[in-house]
């Protein structure tokens, strides 16, 4: 017995190895399938960049300009490729400076990895250079985060920290690592995926009954209507989701994050919800009498007022995170579980039905919203371009194949209203969060994640400025992204509101800008302004035809409005088409 | 997290249903800032802790929160599942007072000549059912065990007699009905046992770090 147990701990020992804390860090990525890495080296993480030295040709390492653009990218580089996205920032500042991104990816559910240096675990508390208590400021922020002070814990602990940053309801996680578990030496005994916690259910049991239930009413529905969210991206359920809308003949309208998940073009896609979607979805939320949520979380920017959001309908809610159901509308059945399950279950007991003259209905409103908004804003006949006829110039040379990663304001939802999208994943914006700053380095992200897509950054001439440093990691790390900015010269969706509501007193909204072109071109990007309509067409074109980065600035009308709109304070139904 | 109990106004802020005490009980891995993460729960919501304790369980690496609010079931029934939401979380229930066995413990430090000279005050102390635990010349220490309309009119009682400090602990509940959890935890421990935790074991050894 005893010679077995020696024998047993000498061959344990023979497999370890002696290896340093920061070389576990880079085999846990390595074993994870991490091929980039988006960051910014600095005392606290010094070993780790020192590891990472020797390991260059096995993982790809994108130095930003700034820690929230390393965190944008990852997260763009995952809402593209559909991947954790990895982010390596240093202790203090560099850790502070991805709290905009943490926040921005836990409202919408993207898998993030962040490593972060730490002081010595010696210095914890005592106001060392460069310490912040990033575990506890990121906490709210975070779907997990800990901090690691001995080596040995790495291996295991980031095993977790991509099991739980990709699973369930997916959302970001930070690591935290003191300098000298970097430095340590441990023995290592190889790295083990984690796929179980005992404390956490990524997915909750699906209850057969309740899909029951949901297939009963949808099948007694007259006017069912399907709303959707990011969850079907997130679950990969785009086909079992278009199988399910197809047999019903449901009709279908995505939040700003499902948008996607099926072609825009789909004959039951019937538009976008929410403050600046479709007025068709809008109103029609207030007259279905099925309402089926898949995969949304019933923001307030899509329900407009609760007390007067489908309170004649019926409600079905299927969602992996048991603490959206009841949130914020009370669901008449709830279907807990993962979409790619339950989608199907539920699609094998809805009958098949042609919904006519309910569909009808969606087509009468969308002429309407035609005739009152939308051919003004796509074929303007006054001399100022809209933003819409960019978009819609931009459809026709893309014919729907590119990815593109807006910023936040008004040529935010006039993409998103827009632009045409044939493929998932390809509508990539920040939306629970509405971080300005957001589409450059999301697109930086997302072009490495997805090399052979064209991926076209959109954003305004505020929201651009507030991350244009991102330039100089494009210069450097050669990213074909391609970059339009629609100059408003003014912070445009703040103006509209200031308009509309506060009697055109425009508060601090006018904002000047630096000659764009020249910017880019000083950091060898090349590109051009476009002020004249006949010229466009031409120069996204070229922009689209050139080999990498390219900058093109459309100069688009001061105090043009986006509509329809939902008013703060008003019900869905209560949409403005003017 | 203050002890305090909030002035809850007449009219309940929420239309439908009413505030009242709730204890949330939480099982949890016993891992460092898991306490932070549930506190933020209810300050993010700006919602009153009136009570908030932590203990160990009957299985060795779980450890329980027993918290008490004064909200709506609503609100308490959405925290409940934001809390057991948290990686690190077994399990999160709610119960009304009527669901579960509660305590508090109380400790009153009174002048002892006080207590010696006044008859009146033993007996009110022996009617209350508290126990000395210190007697020293110039004050005693009691401490009673109960509900806490029991402590605190223990209080009011005490307060001619020149009460010179008060301080009651956080509830500790147990939940009447709780024995299907029971069985789970203990076969949770069984078949996946849970993590050590891992301390920060250098924090006496500053002087011998010298770091850019
Ligand atoms: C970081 C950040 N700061 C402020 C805001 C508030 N905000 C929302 S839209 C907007 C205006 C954006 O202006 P611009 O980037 O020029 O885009 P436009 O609306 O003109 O298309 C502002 C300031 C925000 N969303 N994010």
């Amino acid at each position: 017995m005893e010679t077995l147990e020696i024998a047993k701990a000498k061959k344990a020992k023979a497999e370890t190895t002696s290896i340093s804390g920061s070389v576990a860090v880079l085999e846990a990525l390595i074993a994870e399938n991490v091929t980039e890495i988006f960051g910014y080296p600095g005392g606290a993480i010094m070993p780790i960049y020192d590891a990472l030295y020797d390991y260059e040709r096995k993982l790809h390492h994108i130095l930003v300009r700034h820690e929230q653009g390393a965190i944008h990218a990852a997260q763009g580089y995952a809402r593209a490729s559909g991947k954790t996205g990895v982010v390596f920032a240093t202790s203090g500042p560099g850790a502070t400076n991805l709290v905009t991104g943490l926040a921005d990816a836990m409202i919408d559910s993207t898998p993030v990895v962040c490593i972060t240096g730490q002081v010595f675990a010696q210095l914890l508390g005592t106001d060392a250079f460069q310490e912040t208590d990033v575990v506890n400021i990121t906490t709210p922020i975070t779907k997990w985060n800990y901090q690691v002070t001995d080596a040995s814990e790495i291996p295991s602990v980031l095993a977790k920290a991509f099991y739980i940053a990709s699973s369930g309801r997916p959302g970001p996680v930070l690591v935290d690592i003191t300098k000298n578990a970097q430095q340590q030496l441990f023995e290592y005994a190889g790295y083990k995926k984690c796929d179980h916690i005992r404390s956490y259910r990524p997915k909750p049991i699906i209850r057969k009954e309740y899909v029951e239930n949901a297939a009963k009413l949808i099948n007694e529905a007259k006017k069912p209507f399907v709303i959707f969210g990011q969850g079907i991206i997130l679950g990969k359920a785009e086909k079992e989701f278009t199988a399910f809308l197809e047999k019903g003949n449901l009709p279908a309208a995505w939040t700003i994050l499902g948008m996607s998940a099926i072609p825009t073009d789909h004959p039951l896609g019937v538009g976008m919800l929410g403050m600046h979607g479709n007025y068709g979805p809008n109103v029609l939320t207030n007259e279905c009498d099925v309402l089926i949520a898949v995969g949304m979380r019933f923001d307030d920017r899509v329900t407009g007022r609760l007390d007067k959001y489908a309170k004649q309908a019926k409600i079905i809610h299927l969602d992996i995170d048991p603490a959206e159901i009841d949130k914020n509308v009370k669901t008449t059945v709830s279907v807990w579980g993962d979409c790619k399950e339950t989608l199907p279950m539920l699609t094998a007991l809805i009958d098949k039905k042609d919904h006519k003259s309910w569909l009808q209905k969606f087509a009468t409103l969308k002429k309407q919203e035609d005739e009152t908004c939308i051919n003004a804003e796509l074929n303007p006949t006054g001399e100022e371009m809209t933003m819409g006829e960019v978009i819609k110039t931009l459809n026709e040379l893309t014919k729907g194949n590119a990815i593109i990663v807006t910023d936040v304001g008004q040529h935010q939802m006039v993409a998103c209203r827009y632009a045409k999208y044939n493929n998932s994943k390809s509508n990539i914006t920040s939306g629970g969060l509405g971080t300005m700053g957001f589409a450059l380095p999301a697109a930086i992200g997302a072009k490495l994640g997805t090399p052979n897509n064209t991926v076209i950054a959109i954003a305004g001439d505020g929201g651009f400025q507030m991350n244009i440093q991102e330039l100089g990691t494009i210069m450097q790390s050669n990213i074909g992204v391609k970059i339009l900015v629609l100059n408003n010269q003014f912070l445009g969706m703040v103006r509209q509101w200031q308009e509309l509501f506060m009697d055109k007193r425009y508060s601090f909204t006018n904002i000047t800008s630096p000659d764009f072109v020249k910017v880019a071109e000083a950091y060898n990007i090349p590109g051009e302004k476009v002020t004249d309509r006949s010229a466009l067409k031409n120069a996204l074109q070229k922009m689209l035809e050139s080999k990498g980065a390219y900058l093109l600035e459309v100069m688009v009308g001061k105090e043009n409005n986006v509509f329809p709109m939902v008013p703060q304070g008003c019900s869905v139904s209560e949409i403005r088409l003017k | 997290m203050t002890t305090q109990k909030t002035n809850i106004p007449a009219a309940a802020t929420v239309a439908t249903g009413q505030k009242a005490e709730y204890s949330l009980t939480v099982y949890t891995e016993n891992q460092i800032g898991l306490l932070n993460r549930i506190a933020i729960m209810f300050s993010r919501r700006k919602i009153n802790v009136i009570s908030l304790n932590t203990s160990p369980t009957e299985v060795d690496s779980v450890h329980r929160f027993t918290i008490v609010i004064n909200e709506t079931e609503e609100v308490v029934r959405k925290l409940c599942r934001q809390i057991e939401k948290q990686v690190d979380v077994l399990k999160a229930f709610y119960n009304t007072d009527e669901e579960i066995i509660w305590q508090e413990m109380a400790l009153y430090k009174v002048p002892t000549d006080e207590v010696a000279e006044k008859v009146k005050v033993e007996r009110l102390l022996r009617k209350y059912g508290a126990r000395a635990v210190v007697i020293r010349k110039d004050y005693t220490v009691f401490e009673t065990t109960g509900h806490r309309e029991e402590t605190d009119s223990l209080i009011k009682a005490l307060e001619p007699y020149g009460l010179i400090e008060f301080v009651r602990s956080a509830r500790v509940a147990i939940i009447k009905d709780s024995k299907g959890f029971h069985e789970k935890l203990k076969s949770y421990e069984k078949s996946d046992p849970g993590e050590e935790l891992i301390e920060n074991e250098f924090l006496n050894q500053q002087d011998e770090v010298f770091t850019m």
